[in-house]
This record gives C-alpha cells, sequence and structure tokens, in this order.
C-alpha cells in the first residue's frame, strides 16, 4: 500500500515482520499521507471509530447483568440501574452512545455527499459505508427491543410486521421472525443474540472501509486527486492524530452533557413502563434516529409501496456514485448541487419532523411532498445536474489556490507551465 | 473552524426545536423549585424523609415499589435515614419467607435486605380492589411520565370539579393534567393528611412537592452522583480540550495551513 519499502531497523523486528508484516502496516498507518486541507467534517471518522469501541465495551459489561427473558430482562434492566456498580452510567453511556452514534454518522454521511466523496474512485468505501448504516439501524432496533419496555415491545411488533407485506410469505415469514405468533420471549432472546453479534460485523466491515479508503487515500474539500506524499499531504501521524483527538475531545464533552445532565430525553418516557401485550401505547414512534424513514413509510398509502418505499430511501444511496453524474466532486465548485445539497438537508430534517407526528392531517400531507422531493433529489435532480451544470473553474492543486491566491485555472496553468 | 461551529450549530438548533415545541403543545405543569435539578442539584435530605412517610401512609396502601429494598433508605444520596431508622422501618413490615424445614410459608418482620412489601397479592388483585384499574408501580414512575416530576406534582394538585359538559362514571375522577383529564385514582391528599415528624406543615402542595421528590429518587437513585462524577467530567474534558487544542496550534504551525 505504501509508496516506499519500510524496513524495521532492529534485527528482531526484521525477523517479526519478515513473518508477519504488523510493522508495515503500522508504518503505513502513521505515515500515511493525508490531504491537509481535510476541515472539521472529516473528523467524524475517527469519532464513529471512538463510538463503536465505546458501544462494544459497555455493551459487553451490560451483558455480563442483563438477562434476555421477557420476564425479567425489564427487572434486570433496574438491577443494572440500582445495584450494578456505576451500572448507570454504563447504561446511559450505551443508551446516548447509540444517539450520539447515529449523530456522528449522519454529519459523515452527509459529509461526503457534500464533498462528492462517493465518487470514483471511492465507490466501494462509500457502498460498504451503507451496508455499516443498515447494520447499525439493526442494532440499534434491536438493542432498543432489550430493556422490554412498552416502546422496546411495541416498536418490535410494528417493525417486524412490515415483513407480513410481503406478498404469499409474508405472514409466515413474521411468525418466523418472531418465533411464535406475536412478540414473545424467542423473539427477545434472538434480538440479544443478533444485537451482540452485529456490532462485529460492523467492527469488521469497519476495517474494510478504511482499508477501501486507504487505497486511493482521503477526498478533501477541493475534491481533487492528491498527488501523495507531497506539498499537499501531511503524515496521518502527528497532523491527523492531533487534530482527531481535538474533535473527538470536543464531542465527547456534548457526550458527556447527555449521559450526566439529560439521560433519558433521547428515549421515550414509555419504554419505563414494562412491556404489556394487552395495552397499546398512545403513540408508537421509533429513536429519533430512524425517523426520517418512518415518515417515508407512513407517506405511502399502501403498506408493501410504503415498506418499499423505505428500503428503497436507503438503498438509493448505494446507487449513488451512478446517479450523480457530475465529474466534479466538491460542491464548492458546484453553485446549483450546493443549494440542492441544502433542500436535502432541509428535506431529510423535515422528514424526520413529522415522522414524530401523528400521519394525519397537514403532517401526513408534508411527509408525501418531502418524500416525494427526496426521491426526486437523487432520480432526476442530481443524473440531470451534473450533465446541465456549469460549474466553477477547479484548482490544480490543494496548495495553489493558498499560494498564488486565486482559484483561476488560467493563472494556475501558466504558473505551472513556467515551473517546468 | 468557524463555519463547521456555525454550521454544526444551526443543525443542533434545528433539531432541537421540535423537542421543546412539542413540550409546549401539551398542558402548562405547575412549576416549582426543585433542589434537584441543575449541574450541582441535590436531593433535600429532608423532603425525601418526609417525602417517603407520604408514600408510606398514603400512596403504599395501592401502589407497589417493587425495585427498592429497605437498604436504600439508609443508602448515601437517598432519604439518608440512619440504619436503625431504616432496620426499624423495615422491622415494622411483615415479609412473607419460606419455605422453612417444615415446607410451610412463614411471615417474619422485614430486614434491610428484603425487596418493599408490595400492596396486593398480583396485579389482578390490585386491579380487583380498584375498580380494574391497576395502580401503576412508582418506582420508575418519574421517567415513565411525559412530564416527568412537573406532571406529577401537577397531578397530584389537579383534582377538581369536572367542567360543565363532562360527565364521569361512577369511580372516575376530574384531573386537569390527566391524559384526557379523567382518572380512576380519587383525589389521595388533603391538608393536614399526614402529620410530619419535623413540624412541616403537611398542605397538600407541600406533600405533593416532597412525595414527588422521593419519586425522583426512587426513579434515579443515583442522581446525586451522577451530577457530581458529571461535573468533574465535563472540567476535565474541557482542560484537556483547552491543552490539546494548544498542542494541535503548535504541531500544525510547521505547515502552513489553517486549522
Amino acid at each position: 500500500m505504501s509508496d516506499n519499502e519500510y524496513t524495521p531497523t532492529s534485527k528482531a523486528g526484521k525477523w517479526f515482520n519478515d513473518r508477519l508484516p504488523l510493522l508495515t502496516l503500522a508504518n503505513h498507518l502513521t505515515d500515511y499521507p493525508t490531504p491537509k486541507n481535510l476541515n472539521y467534517w472529516w473528523t467524524f471518522g475517527g469519532i464513529l471509530t471512538f463510538c463503536l469501541i465505546t458501544q462494544i465495551v459497555t455493551g459487553l459489561t451490560l451483558a455480563m447483568h442483563y438477562i434476555a427473558h421477557a420476564d425479567m430482562a425489564f427487572e434486570s434492566v433496574e438491577h443494572i440501574m440500582r445495584d450494578v456498580n456505576y451500572g448507570w452510567l454504563i447504561r446511559y453511556i450505551h443508551a446516548n452512545g447509540a444517539s450520539m452514534f447515529f449523530l456522528a454518522v449522519y454529519i459523515h454521511i452527509f459529509r461526503s455527499l457534500f464533498y462528492g466523496s462517493y465518487k470514483a474512485p471511492r465507490e466501494i468505501i462509500w457502498i460498504i459505508g451503507i451496508i455499516i448504516y443498515l447494520l447499525m439501524m439493526a442494532a440499534a432496533f434491536m438493542g432498543y427491543v432489550l430493556p422490554w419496555g412498552q416502546m422496546s415491545f411495541w416498536g418490535a411488533t410494528v417493525i417486524t410486521n412490515l415483513f407480513s407485506a410481503i406478498p404469499l410469505v409474508g405472514e409466515g415469514i413474521v411468525t418466523w421472525l418472531w418465533g411464535g405468533y406475536s412478540v414473545d420471549n424467542p423473539t427477545l432472546t434472538r434480538f440479544f443474540t443478533l444485537h451482540y453479534l452485529i456490532p462485529f460485523l460492523i467492527l469488521g466491515l469497519v476495517v474494510l472501509h478504511i482499508w477501501a479508503l486507504h487505497v486511493p487515500g482521503n477526498n478533501n474539500p477541493v475534491g481533487i486527486d492528491v498527488k501523495k506524499p507531497s506539498k499537499d499531504t501531511v503524515p496521518f501521524h502527528p497532523y491527523i492524530v492531533i487534530k482527531d483527538t481535538f474533535a473527538l475531545l470536543m464531542f465527547m464533552i456534548v457526550f458527556a452533557f447527555f449521559v450526566f445532565y439529560t439521560p433519558n430525553i433521547l428515549g421515550h418516557a414509555d419504554n419505563y413502563i414494562e412491556a404489556d401485550p394487552l395495552v397499546t401505547p398512545a403513540h408508537i414512534v421509533p429513536e429519533w434516529y430512524l425517523l426520517p424513514f418512518y415518515a417515508i413509510l407512513r407517506s405511502v398509502p399502501d403498506k408493501l409501496l410504503g415498506v418499499i418505499a423505505m428500503l428503497s430511501a436507503i438503498l438509493i444511496l448505494a446507487a449513488l456514485p451512478w446517479l450523480d453524474t457530475s465529474k466534479i466532486r466538491s460542491a464548492v465548485f458546484r453553485p446549483l448541487y450546493k443549494q440542492f445539497y441544502w433542500i436535502l438537508v432541509a428535506d431529510v430534517l423535515i422528514l424526520g419532523y413529522v415522522g414524530a407526528m401523528p400521519a394525519e392531517g397537514l403532517y401526513l400531507l408534508v411527509a408525501r411532498v418531502a418524500t416525494a422531493y427526496y426521491f426526486l433529489h437523487f432520480l432526476v435532480i442530481l443524473p440531470v445536474l451534473g450533465l446541465k451544470e456549469k460549474t466553477l473553474p477547479i484548482p490544480l492543486s490543494i496548495t495553489e489556490p493558498i499560494l498564488g491566491g486565486t482559484a483561476n485555472l488560467a493563472t494556475a496553468r501558466n504558473k505551472e507551465s513556467s515551473i517546468k | 473552524m468557524k463555519n463547521f461551529l456555525r454550521i454544526l450549530s444551526l443543525i443542533i438548533v434545528f433539531l432541537a426545536t421540535p423537542l421543546s415545541s412539542q413540550a409546549a403543545e401539551k398542558v402548562e405543569y405547575l412549576k416549582t423549585d426543585w433542589s434537584f435539578k441543575g449541574l450541582f442539584g441535590k436531593f433535600d435530605r429532608g423532603a425525601l424523609q418526609r417525602g417517603y412517610q407520604v408514600y408510606t401512609e398514603v400512596c403504599a396502601s395501592c401502589h407497589s415499589m417493587k425495585y427498592l429494598s429497605y437498604r436504600n433508605l439508609a443508602e448515601k444520596g437517598g432519604p439518608e435515614f440512619t440504619e436503625q431508622q431504616a432496620k426499624a422501618i423495615a422491622a415494622s413490615f411483615d415479609v412473607t419467607d419460606g419455605p422453612n424445614s417444615d415446607g410451610e410459608m412463614f411471615t417474619r418482620p422485614g430486614k434491610l435486605s428484603d425487596k418493599f412489601v408490595m400492596p396486593y397479592e398480583n396485579v389482578k388483585a390490585a386491579q380487583a380492589a380498584n375498580g380494574g384499574a391497576y395502580p401503576p408501580d412508582m418506582s420508575v414512575l418519574v421517567k415513565a411520565r411525559g412530564g416527568g416530576v412537573d406532571y406529577i406534582y401537577s397531578l397530584l394538585q389537579g383534582y377538581d370539579d369536572p367542567p360543565v359538559g363532562i360527565t364521569l362514571d361512577e369511580g372516575v375522577h376530574y384531573n386537569k393534567y390527566m391524559y384526557g383529564n379523567k382518572i380512576k385514582m380519587s383525589n389521595p391528599l388533603s391538608d393536614g393528611l399526614v402529620e410530619y415528624s419535623d413540624g412541616t406543615n403537611a398542605t397538600v402542595e407541600q406533600m405533593s412537592k416532597d412525595v414527588t421528590t422521593f419519586l425522583m429518587w426512587t426513579a434515579e437513585p443515583h442522581l446525586e452522583t451522577r451530577h457530581q462524577m458529571g461535573f468533574k467530567a465535563i472540567v476535565y474534558l474541557i482542560i484537556l480540550t483547552i491543552l490539546v487544542y494548544f498542542s494541535m496550534k503548535k504541531i500544525w504551525s510547521r505547515v502552513e495551513t489553517e486549522v
């Protein structure tokens, strides 16, 4: 992967490295040439790694005390909150950690959308990312079921029932998923098993995500290919390490504020009521990070089509590298795309808002318009825009606009030819 | 950096708006000065002890408290009864234990390690005694209601004659703050209902505040530790962030790019 071959200086190091090139890998990771103009939106990759590790560590600890049984799950969570040493801290970190994880992943995804990080040659990184995102949603949903509160139970009922929309085999699939004729103990135990498994699948995919990233190297705010290593890059260590640490610490302050001062604000009060199959809550709402997709689901009057719309809303992202026909990556040089980008951000936020509201009247109308626009953005606006848009001239290198004081292509070209 | 912070704060404000506007749509709850709110919020020890008295003399006849043990009453951050007091409280309850070596269940005075004694044998018995409505367990009640402490505090003072046009069935009462305004629980409090051992005047408002404080503690027994630890953790993180910021500036000064 690295351009220069690395040889350990010590004899023992060389002996080991010849057999297992771990030292070469470590050297690659520290030397990894990174564009020096990365802004703070690029720090969320590191933050997400931190989130994953935090969830795994706190999750392992919780699993030591949690009992996956319909009659005991709720009580065991209260046992963790009351009697396990610092159990309340571990659980609040885990519960709020899920929200922080999604906050970070949404910023990470929208950063990619703005700077065109999904475009060639980074399509595989992007698609692995989408799979990670899907697995995250599965893990979060199943994790929310484990405390066996009212929202756990009814959320699980609503979401698993979506599969019944599949023609012919739907009902059978739902029974198979439940392990019975309703959400019950078998559902809880399998959800616990899968909730425990998925984070490790995510971890594996994160390794692939980073590996795939290290082949072409990072995209950057200017969105141009960077020669590596060159004046445009800095070694990952210490430059990016220290910057990521700084950003991570700021993120942790926000995280700590939620954990210590408003640990339940992102959850739903009904989940502190033990699951009761005979009492349906007034409003069944998923966690905030799933609300945009919930809004899309409910905005379609037909159940099957609603499920298809919801799934397509996520899967359409995987086709993004081919739907966006523009050769220019960064929105900085795409004046029209930039405006549509912000409209999309607003559209998704609106979907999230109406997803939390009852599906009726004006809310339903807004949800339908926003859903239609969501698909319009990806299926019509992006392909057409790439062909029609007049883009701004892009600089030849990252250093150029800074040194030359202009983003003008002609002057940059002249300068380059005069250097040669 | 500035641009980044500006956009980030805009998004957070946008995300936070629906949360606060949702709360504003509901009935305005009665407000009081809760001692446990804020960065350094702590429970008022007197209120917790009085609240326990209200719970045990009024609420406990119908509402269980199944996740609490008598030992909790003497633990730090709670009502902090002395161990002797907590032992005496526990001993005042009859606990069913067993089976003994003859295979018989027997009754003995409570111990610190016992869970709070349940008012009813089971859910069905509780429903039968309360006109079909199950009096919810109070251990995490505050966290299980949208309005939290303000809701419980208001509900206890929200009993009123029904406005014209609302007819109530037998055994149903009108409450301004109840969801749908109809509640099966009759007004539990009246002035002077309990006699506080510390001489505090037992008005409905006072008892509501005390018992709600107590319920906040039963729902969040580690709230004080959480606030203290949170303050230390955040101060530590801020100092570390500042140090790392200057290290970052120093390291990046070798490159002409701004960070």
